[in-house]
Parts: C-alpha cells; structure tokens; sequence
C-alpha cells in the first residue's frame, strides 16, 4: 500500500529525480547550479552527494551550450535532465530547442530518439519583472516535436516529471515558482502519469474553466466563489499542453455550454485562444455564450506590485468572467 | 604507418565524394533535384583525412555541407541520392532532404542547416562517450564561418572544462557564403604568422594545429594526434584546415565575390590530384587508381538510378515521426 505523506511541490520533485537516476544510471542532471548549490530552487538539492559529479553536473552560464549538450548526450543514447534555470532564458538558446532537439527524430526519418527533458521556471507575482517572471509555455506548445507539461500540485509534478524522464522525446517541463511552497498528499513510490489526460479538478454543470499550473489554483479559488452565489464551477487541469486532451475539454463543454480558459501567459496568440477555437471549431452547437478567456495581456510584466497586479490573472478576476458568461444565459 | 589498404580506402572515399557531387551539381542544374544543396567538390581531404581514424562508436557532427563527412563515415550513397530526390527510400524517408542527412548507425549525427548548431550537440556526444568510459570520440565538423558563432565558442570552453573527447575540426575554404575568412575573423597579429583560428582554440585552453586542408595525409596526421589524445581521456583539440570550395555556397549561387583565376589557383593543388601523385610516387599502379575511379562513378549512377526509381513518400508520412508515439 502506497505510503501518502503531505510534501511540497520542490520535494515531490526532489524525489522523482532522486528515484529515477537511482533506477536509471543513463540519467543525467545538467545546469546552472544544480550541483553543490541544488538548484537556485531547490529541485535538485542531494543529487550531487547522492550521484557525483559525473551525473549531476555544474555548467557555465551557456545556455546554448549546456541544452545542446543535453540534445547531443539524448542522441548519444543517455536520458538528460537539464535545468534552463528560468524560461525567460530561452532567447539565448532557442536554436538548440527548436531547431535541433524539436526536429532531429522528423527531419532524420523517424529512426531515431531523443529523450531530453527540459525542466524550466515559469511565472509571475514575485515582482521580478519583465526577464524573471514571463510563462511562456505556449510558445513551446506552437513548434511541433517538443512535449509539454505543466503540473499543478505536487502529485502530478512528481507523477509527471517520472513520466517525462522516462519518455522519449524532447520535453518541456514547466515549474511555476509559487506552486514549490505548495503541500499536497504524494506516494512514497515512484509512478508516472500518463501524457495528454486532463484532471477535472472539480465537477459543475454550468460553466467550464480549462486552467494551466498556478491559475488551477486560482480557479479553484474562484469556483469557491462563485458556489456560493449558485454557480456550479467546473474545473479542468489538462496537466499537459502537449498532447492535450481535448477530448476532456468538449466533453465537459457539451455539458456546461460556456468556456473560460484561464491562462498566465500573454494573451496574443496563446495557449487561451488555441483552446478557444478548438472548442469554436468542435463545440460551437452547443455554446450558450461566447468564450472568455482570462489571461495576461501582451505587455512585458511589471516590476511594481502594484502593476504586476493589475495585468495577472486571479481568482477575482475569473470570478468576474465567469459571471458575464453566465449572465448572457 | 598507413597501410597500402587503407591508403587506396581514402583515396576511393576521396573520389567517391567528387563523383557523388559532381553529379549532384548536374542534376541540379538539371532541375532533377529540388531544393537547397551545398556541395563539398574541393574539401575532399579534410572529411577523409579526419575520419579514416573513427571506429564504431565514435561520432561526428556535421554542416549544411555534409554529403562529404557521410560518404566519408560511411552512410550509403543510394540512400543519400534518394534522399536528395525527396524519396521514400531515402535515408530519412525523404523528410530531411541534403541539409539533414543523418545516420546514427554510423556514427553520422546530422547534417545541419543551422550553422555553427552542431557544436553544442557534438559537446553532448562526447559528454555521453566520457560518461560510458568507452573511449569513443567525436569530431565537429564546422566552417571559417560557424566560428563566429557563439555556439561554436560556447562549445570549446564546455569541451575545455569538462575535458572532453572532442576533436574541433575547422573547414575553412575561405568564405562565409561571400564573406573571405580574413574578414570574418580578427586575430592577434603578435602572434599571427598565418591567420587561423587555432590561435583562438589557444585561448580556450584547447591544443591546435593550422594544417594543409587539400592534403589528406597532412589532415590525417594531424587528426591522428587529436584523436589519440581524445581517446586517451586528454580532451579537446582543434584543427584549423585550409581547403576551398570548388563550387558555389549552394547550387545556383553566381559567385560574384571571388575570380574564375582564384578558383583555378586553388584547383592546381586538388585534394585528389595531389594525393593520387602521392600515390603513384609510392609505387601504385595507375590503373588500380582508375579502377577505383571508375568504380565510384558507377556507383553514383547506380545510386541516381536507384532515387528516381523510389517512389515519394505517401502523404499521410508528413504527419508521422514528430514524437515516438502517434501525436503531432
């Protein structure tokens, strides 16, 4: 019987990595601080006693050299683990993300694997503006040949990231830094939660929230609100962008008739509006009011709490949405 | 000592490279093939020189100009061509094309379009070879071009740090598409005789050696070193080889940044033609080189006959290969 303790979101993470290079001696963990430091949050804290310095290894500030190094050691037959320390990052390594890992497996015929996994921050509320704190999750979601995930609470941060290490094709894997804090009941043992199978963190017959990574809490938050004026909130965690379940999204909008997707990253051509056609597109007899979407406009995040405020998405916000779609019954 | 055996091996991979691309110039001027293609006619030797001392396990990196280093490590030419051809039977099923050749049975890690992306990716292959303690080893492959970018620096110093089995090998035919080497690339005149880039691998903390890129026996000496010392868990070197191309950057390109009277300069000490004087120095007949010519080129006959006789992908194949499983 599977042994349930309350950890955190950094610890469930902590443990799925300690297990799976404890199974696994093709694992490798590679990044900016990883090592002695154990990662600037903590994620990787004991890899370094535990497994060397061959398996956990300390890089120069090189991004494009430290991920390449990850998609040429995947080619090379190992299972790399590396740490792009916040997403906002990528702009110094794109190429080795998009172009090199994301289309080797296509470009060269499908004979080949490349089992990366990218494990990256993502997030805003800490006030650390405009280059710390973007969720750029979508981005990635719009370049075929790369999988991703976005665990919400720390079982499926640990279910998810045992899923990914042992994939194997190129994955993101986002962490949003206010989720780390987070408690939740965890197994002791390893499991792995399959790709592409949304949660529905909680049932309703009026109105469906599809929410990503810390805005699940958010609309939970705000589903709470809304029960007690008499609207029945239902909840969905797709877990994974990439594949995505869309299934579980038409089925619940063919019960609820109304659709709000609630999503921290920029508004403009993101994961929100991609789920907004697809449900335009496969549900539209069904709608019963427009779909909203409830996600940070497409202006650089703020540095002053008090703007950084104004432009994230939250609970008081979802509520309010959700409210003008149930008004237009 | 190199065998007479093996001498007679590079000199049909050598031809073979020539036969292989001078068609492909034909054929594309013909309109037969489509798309983008770089050719290697003229680099022969650095491709050939470098990797006649690779074994099974061993790794290479290469360019946007890679049909060289996979007839060089071994990838089938009928492959190749079908590739080229944009057919099923081509090396990646026609869903790569001349920029994305890639045959990791041989050790050929990927063509590259990205210049200058596989240095980070060879960094990666000589990690894993490091890990498994095999004391296999991996060349990068990349331009006078590449040089500047920063992937390519990025990757010697994580080569240096981590000491890793890793052989830098510079191709530079002196043009970054139009722009001349001597102006892409600033050097220490103090300690500049010849310019190269092997001054800067110094600076990387990386051994390096400026060699004759249009003598195969000079690239395969200095290779030797490197590779000998890759494997013996030494870590990382650098050669700077300077060779040319015969043809344009890619098929089509008019060439306006360099003379007919250069490109014949260059020709007088041909890869080929300087190794098979060599050769018949050394006592080989001329009539077995010939042979071995001729047989190259029927080979690329065959291999051109092969491609137009394989069918194109179905269209359903644009949709599978994105992941391991079903969903794209």
């Amino acid at each position: 019987m599977s042994e349930l303790r309350e950890i955190t979101f950094v610890e469930a993470l902590n443990e799925a990595l300690h297990q799976e290079m404890e199974r696994d001696p093709t694992i490798v963990v590679m990044g900016e601080d990883v090592g002695v430091y154990g990662g600037i949050f903590g994620v990787t804290k004991g890899l370094l006693e535990r497994f060397g310095p061959d398996r956990v290894v300390d890089t120069p500030i090189s991004e494009t050299a430290f991920i390449g190094a990850g998609v040429g050691a995947a080619a090379a037959g190992l299972r790399p683990v590396v740490e792009l320390m916040f997403v906002d990052f990528f702009g110094v390594c794109m190429d080795q993300i998009y172009n090199q890992a994301a289309k080797m497996r296509y470009m060269f015929g499908g004979k080949i694997k490349i089992p990366l996994t990218i494990r990256t921050t993502i997030g805003a509320g800490l006030s650390a503006a405009a280059q710390h704190s973007q969720t750029l999750y979508s981005i990635f979601a719009h370049v075929p040949g790369i999988k991703v995930i976005v665990p919400s609470t720390p079982y499926d941060a640990k279910g998810l990231l045992i899923s990914a290490v042992r994939d194997d094709n190129p994955k993101i894997f986002f962490e949003h830094k206010l989720l780390y804090g987070v408690r939740g009941p965890v197994p002791k043992e390893p499991y792995a939660i399959p790709f592409g199978v949304a949660d529905v963190k909680t049932e309703g017959s009026d109105v469906t929230i599809v929410a990503v990574a810390y805005m699940v809490h958010e609309a939970l938050k705000a589903s709470n609100e809304l029960k007690k004026e008499g609207v029945s909130v239902e909840v969905i965690d797709p877990r994974t962008l990439v594949p995505f379940d869309k299934e579980a999204v038409f089925k619940s909008v063919r019960k609820t008739g109304r659709l709000v997707v609630v999503d921290e990253d920029y508004d403009r051509c993101g994961f929100a509006s991609w789920v907004a056609a697809l449900v335009a597109d496969e549900c539209f007899g069904y709608l019963d009011a427009p779909i909203k979407r409830v996600t940070t406009p497409t202006v650089p995040i703020p540095f002053s709490p008090t703007l950084e405020k104004e432009i994230l998405p939250n609970a008081e916000k979802i509520v309010k949405t959700v409210k003008e779609v149930v008004k237009k019954v | 000592m190199l065998t007479q055996d093996k001498l007679l091996e590079m000199y049909y991979k050598m031809v073979l490279i020539r036969a292989f691309e001078d068609r492909v110039h034909e054929l594309f001027v013909q309109g037969r093939i489509p798309g983008f293609v770089h050719l290697y006619a003229g680099e022969e030797a650095v491709a050939v020189g470098v990797t006649s001392h690779l074994r099974k396990g061993d790794y290479i990196t290469s360019t946007h100009r890679g049909h060289g280093h996979c007839i060089a490590m071994g990838v089938d030419i009928k492959g190749m061509m079908a590739e080229l051809f944009g057919r099923k039977s081509g090396t990646c099923r026609g869903k790569g094309g001349s920029m994305h050749i890639a045959d990791f049975e041989v050790g050929m890690l990927g063509a590259n379009g990205i210049v200058g992306a596989g240095g980070p990716l060879a960094v990666g292959a000589a990690f894993a070879a490091k890990y498994r303690g095999s004391g296999d080893v991996v060349v990068c492959f990349a331009g006078d071009g590449a040089q500047n970018q920063g992937a390519v620096l990025e990757s010697l110093n994580a080569a240096a740090i981590w000491k890793l089995p890793l052989i830098f090998v510079v191709e530079d035919n002196q043009y970054a598409i139009s722009l001349r080497s001597l102006s892409s690339t600033k050097l220490q005149p103090r300690i500049s005789t010849a310019r190269s880039v092997a001054e800067r691998a110094v600076a990387f903390g990386i051994p390096s050696v400026t060699v004759d890129g249009m003598d195969v026996l000079a690239v395969y000496e200095a290779a030797k070193a490197a590779v000998e010392r890759a494997r013996a868990g030494e870590g990382p070197s650098l050669l700077d080889c300077k060779t040319y191309r015969y043809y344009g950057h890619f098929e089509g390109d008019p060439m306006v940044y360099r003379s007919v009277e250069e490109v014949e300069e260059w020709k007088k000490r041909d890869p080929i033609k300087l190794f098979r004087e060599r050769l018949v120095r050394g006592g080989v007949v001329e009539e077995v080189l010939d042979d071995i010519r001729r047989k190259a080129s029927l080979e690329v006959e065959e291999a051109v006959r092969f491609a137009e006789e394989s069918p194109y992908p179905e269209p359903s194949e644009a949709y599978t290969d994105v992941f391991t499983d079903p969903y794209y």
